[in-house]
């Protein structure tokens, strides 16, 4: 008979022990995997964990990148660990990066062929507000109605994703275009755009935003009285209310944090990488995130090294897709048994195993 | 804008110029699809497509090929390791691919990139696009031809100039042999999601569309077609052969291969130079599938005759008089479109109801 | 626009066949959540349904033993989700999504021997006299056998947790998992059935995608119904009859959206896609700043048990 006993506080060694694990573990059944579709398991497993970081004629390269696959999903899952420490389910982050890039990128066009060194920090407002609002839609709801915000966040994704194909098809549209969809691209257009910092580092301003918001997030959380709140409302809503904190305003704080957040990321992807709204501009980043939320534990710092693994199987990923001709299923298959084998022996930290018959705990 | 045949003749010349500059080894052409490898539609095809090229080169190529690449950043960054990993010419066959190949192309000049569908080059990047709305002609005279309600249901996906042409080509062709002729558009938004093109074409037979005319890649409306009983369809893509003889009645194939291979063999003989083309069934790069035997005889040669036509020139499927929809004056009597107007179409001809969404 | 061309009852009729993927999927995610656990991994059991159903019907040329396959395809699908959340505890959510991604990347896999296959014929039942009915024969009588099963299901699941023991241990254990553990009951034995009922009929929902209304496959091809899914229980306040209506009113609307469309109504597209999310949203709004009291989720939704003693 195996059993788990709860140890009194989460043990230090497996708690980085465990992500170690599980990376091993999925080596093993991952390689199976490949080795299965008829795929050498060894170079599959080396191309993804290692050539993106030192084989030499990738590294210098995918480095960088790694950031700038990583940025957007830690400054989108720093906001929604708020919510979810505090029992608040905001789902919808995608729709939330989808409505930041199009505020935002809405002013910049609306600005153009202008110079002015204002008009990048007044689209990353308009960003960051087009977050927000978006994510008040479901909070307001809540607080006034008291419709679920898991529904209302999810639903309002796709009411962004057919608003983003009107925007590329119709207003937002480049008029130099030929009649194609997409916006004109920022990245010609230089007082709007958000280009590396400096070249070849794979830093830009989103990136930089992502880590002042791990840092902002660690501190609210453990040095700020919002950020006892929101523990406190995560652990035992009733004491909560005892203790004076308001729900109404609790929901508004994280979902309004978590919007503006998601909204900073797609501004700054659209302006940087991604260089124009077009009718498939979001790529799933505010799904993931949520998923680089829990592997970090809700954890500001854990959802960056989280934000970062994800990053490397993305990347990874798709050098061993094409040059061993592994499908991209393959691949999703690989990171879906990852993201369970960290989720499976995170119980080492919290539990002590004690394999016997039942005694006395 | 300029024309296959101009661009052959400075090929000719620049290859003379750097045949020194041929490969040794086996060339490594890479592909990047927006899609699955079997989406059953585009990418399928590209891919394909891809295949064929390299059994026609055998070791003489090496193809690398990456699947279900989003437009955008994560394209310009699998672009860019594809370029590291060695690739001397790289496909990208998504519209969305068009700004990362530009940028990718600038970090690797020595790298040479074929974007299809797009319309920016570079000295190292040619486009290619084919001219479907040359077997939409076809399609609209069959759809005409073969309606008993004159109603025919199109289900498009984006509003672009593209999907654009084709509902006016095959509406005009329609119209030609039967003036009742309606359309009616359905705009899914969408270039493969089955459950909602069986859905689209399942509202269009409804409202008694007898014809349903696909801009998108499943076979989901044909299957509803077929089991709604006497409604016609097109392949769409692909043949689509498995729902021959009906409900699908022929259909529009992508024929990429013949390219790859002429694209390939010029980077292969050092040949390769920019390039610009945007080709129709006289090419081969838009075939016309099998007519089935649910087309009676008669109509059948005629739609043989309309598609040798098209082929050979004689007729051009944009040719006046032509009015757009609110009446204007668009082509005088025998005036035939130019390529720049067809290229940035985004508006309905005279006849056809509703709005284009802007 | 000319309304007149719309044919309201066909309307009616394909609204059923559009509503019962997610109708099957939500009723499935309805019965775990009552257990108390949040399975967002719905997608993937649709998925992984859809292609087991596909396979084994095209390769046995029988719909049933497809939908048999795909039932039993969805429940392994969540005994993974179970395996991982009821005996090692992880967090629902994240493992709800895990599943998704592994559902999406697996069933793709196992999938590409069967792409450009055609489907399988499903006929409609034979309802004899009733077909015939004017009117309401060719609206209600006139589908395939899933159709009725799934109303058959909503209707059991609802005799179930309301009339059952059986039903009232899981909703005991949805609302107080220390509770129900004190008075004996083996609250993870209970959680892991409910979560193998609702992959299976995740599992149905995808392959009714995959052997009726599509019906072909194609990797993607559940294309987000199983977040609709997902979204309806919430709409029905986690109860069965509610599922039904939300399933129908978003199949309906979707289907109404199309025909609109068709019949050339002046309203931009894009806002017309819009629709069905935006109407859904409002009509839960009403519901629910009407009765706040009535709704509310399990209890102990999305918590892990451990029994302690």
């Amino acid at each position: 008979m195996i059993r788990l006993e709860k140890r009194p506080t989460p043990s230090q060694a497996w708690t980085w022990a465990t992500p170690v694990l599980a990376v091993l573990l999925t080596m093993l059944a991952g390689g199976l995997m490949f080795a299965l579709l008829g795929k050498d398991p060894v170079a599959a497993i080396k191309i993804i964990f290692y050539d993106p970081l030192f084989n030499p004629q990738f590294a210098a390269y995918s480095r960088p990148q790694l950031l700038v696959k990583a940025g957007p999903l830690i400054l989108i899952a720093v906001g929604l660990a708020m919510g979810f420490r505090a029992g608040i389910w905001n789902i919808g982050a995608e729709g939330q990066y989808i409505m930041g890039a199009i505020f935002g990128a809405a002013v910049g066009l609306a600005m153009y062929p202008s110079d002015s060194w204002m008009i990048f920090p007044a689209m990353v407002i308009a960003g960051a507000f087009g977050g927000f609002l978006w994510a008040m839609i479901p909070a307001v709801l809540k607080v006034v109605f008291g419709t679920n915000e898991i529904l209302v966040s999810l639903l309002l994704v796709y009411v962004a994703e057919k608003l983003m194909a009107a925007m590329a098809l119709g207003p937002l549209r480049n008029p130099e275009g030929g009649g194609f969809p997409g916006s004109r691209n920022f990245q010609g257009y230089p007082a709007a755009s958000n280009p590396e910092l400096f070249p070849n580092s794979g830093m830009h301003w989103g990136v930089v935003a992502a880590i002042i918001a791990v840092i902002f997030g660690y501190i609210l959380l453990s040095r700020h009285l919002m950020g006892y709140h929101i523990r406190l409302a995560g652990q035992s809503p009733r004491a909560a209310r005892f203790g004076g904190v308001s729900p109404a305003r609790l929901v508004i704080f994280c979902l309004g944090f978590g919007g503006a957040l998601a909204g900073l990321a797609g501004i700054f992807e659209v302006t940087g990488p991604a260089g124009q709204i077009t009718t498939s501009f979001n790529t799933g980043y505010g799904f993931t995130a949520i998923i680089v939320a829990f592997l970090g534990r809700l954890n500001p710092i854990g959802i960056l090294l989280a934000g970062l693994l994800m990053a490397l199987t993305y990347i990874g990923g798709e050098l061993a897709s094409f040059m061993l001709g592994l499908p991209s299923a393959a691949i999703q298959a690989f990171q879906g048994m990852l993201l369970f084998f960290l989720l499976g022996v995170d119980v080492l930290s919290n539990f002590r195993i004690k394999i016997g018959r039942e005694g006395h705990a | 804008m300029l024309r296959r045949t101009f661009l052959l003749a400075t090929a000719a010349v620049v290859g003379l110029a750097s045949a020194a500059m041929a490969q040794n080894g086996p060339v490594k052409v890479g592909f990047i699809y927006v899609g699955p490898k079997n989406d059953g539609g585009w990418s399928q095809h590209h891919h394909e497509a891809a295949m064929e090229m390299a059994d026609y080169y055998g070791d003489k190529v090496e193809l690398i090929e990456q699947e279900s690449v989003p437009e955008g950043a994560d394209a310009e960054r699998v672009l860019t390791q594809m370029a590291l990993s060695g690739a001397n010419i790289i496909f990208t066959t998504s519209f969305g691919y068009m700004d990362p190949t530009i940028n990718v192309a600038k970090k690797f000049p020595k790298v040479k990139f074929e974007h299809a569908t797009g319309y920016k080059t570079a000295e190292n990047v040619g486009v290619y696009s084919a001219r479907f709305y040359e077997g939409r002609a076809v399609q609209g005279y069959l759809a005409g031809k073969m309606t008993k309600t004159n109603k025919v249901g199109y289900i498009a996906s984006f509003p672009i100039p593209e999907v654009i042409r084709g509902i006016n080509s095959s509406y005009i062709a329609a119209k030609k042999v039967n003036p009742d002729i309606q359309f009616s558009v359905i705009w899914a938004y969408t270039w493969f999601d089955p459950a909602k093109e069986s859905d689209a074409a399942q509202a269009l037979i409804e409202q008694g569309a007898d014809v349903i005319l696909q801009h998108t890649d499943s076979t989901a409306p044909q299957a509803a077609a077929q089991k709604a009983g006497n409604v016609y369809t097109f392949g769409q893509a692909s043949d689509m052969a498995e729902f021959a003889p009906m409900p699908r009645i022929s259909s529009i194939i992508d024929v990429w291969a013949p390219y790859y291979i002429s694209r390939v063999g010029a980077v292969i003989d050092g040949t390769w130079v920019s390039d610009n083309t945007w080709d129709g069934i006289g090419a081969g790069m838009v075939g016309i599938g099998e007519i089935s035997s649910a087309v009676p005889e008669d109509v059948k040669a005629e739609a043989e005759a309309l598609k040798e036509e098209i082929a050979t020139g004689a007729y051009h499927p944009f040719t006046g008089p032509l009015n757009k929809q609110d009446g204007s004056v668009w082509l005088a009597e025998g005036e035939i479109a130019d390529d720049g107007t067809l290229a940035g179409m985004n508006f309905y001809v005279e006849g056809l109801t509703g709005d284009i969404p802007q | 626009m000319d309304l007149s061309s719309i044919n309201w009852l066909l309307l009616l009729a394909s609204l059923m066949v559009a509503a019962t993927p997610i109708l099957l999927a939500g009723i499935g995610e309805l019965v775990t959540e009552r257990a108390g656990v949040l399975n967002l991994g719905v997608e993937g059991m649709m998925i992984t349904g859809a292609i087991c159903g596909f396979a084994v019907a095209t390769q046995t040329g029988s719909a049933t033993l497809g939908y048999l396959a795909a039932a039993l395809g969805g429940a392994a699908m969540s005994m993974l989700f179970g395996f991982l959340t009821q005996f090692l505890l992880s967090n629902q959510v994240a493992t709800g999504l895990a599943l998704t991604l592994f559902g999406l990347g697996f069933s793709a896999l196992i999938g590409q021997s069967f792409v450009g296959v055609q489907g399988i014929r499903v006929e409609d039942l034979n309802l004899g006299p009733l077909a015939d009915i004017p009117v309401l024969g060719p609206v209600l009588f006139q589908h395939d056998a899933m159709v009725y099963i799934s109303l058959l299901l909503v209707a059991g699941v609802w005799l179930f947790l309301t009339r059952t023991r059986g039903g009232l241990i899981l909703r005991a254990v949805g609302e107080n998992h220390d509770a129900a553990h004190a008075l004996g009951y083996k609250v993870v034995r209970i959680r892991l059935m409910a979560i193998a009922f609702g992959g299976a009929c995740a599992g149905l929902g995808g392959a009714y995608l995959s052997l009726v209304r599509v019906p072909q496959w194609t990797q993607g091809m559940t294309a987000g119904a199983g977040w609709i899914a997902l979204a309806l229980v919430v709409f029905a306040s986690w109860r069965p009859w509610r599922v039904l209506i939300g399933a129908y009113l978003f199949g309906g609307l979707t289907v109404l959206q199309l025909n609109l469309q068709a019949a050339g109504l002046k309203v931009p597209v894009e806002y017309l896609a819009m629709s069905p999310y935006l109407i859904t949203i409002f009509v839960l709004v009403i519901i629910s700043g009407r009765s706040r009291a009535s709704i509310g989720a399990p209890a102990t939704l999305g918590q892990s048990f451990h029994a302690t003693t």
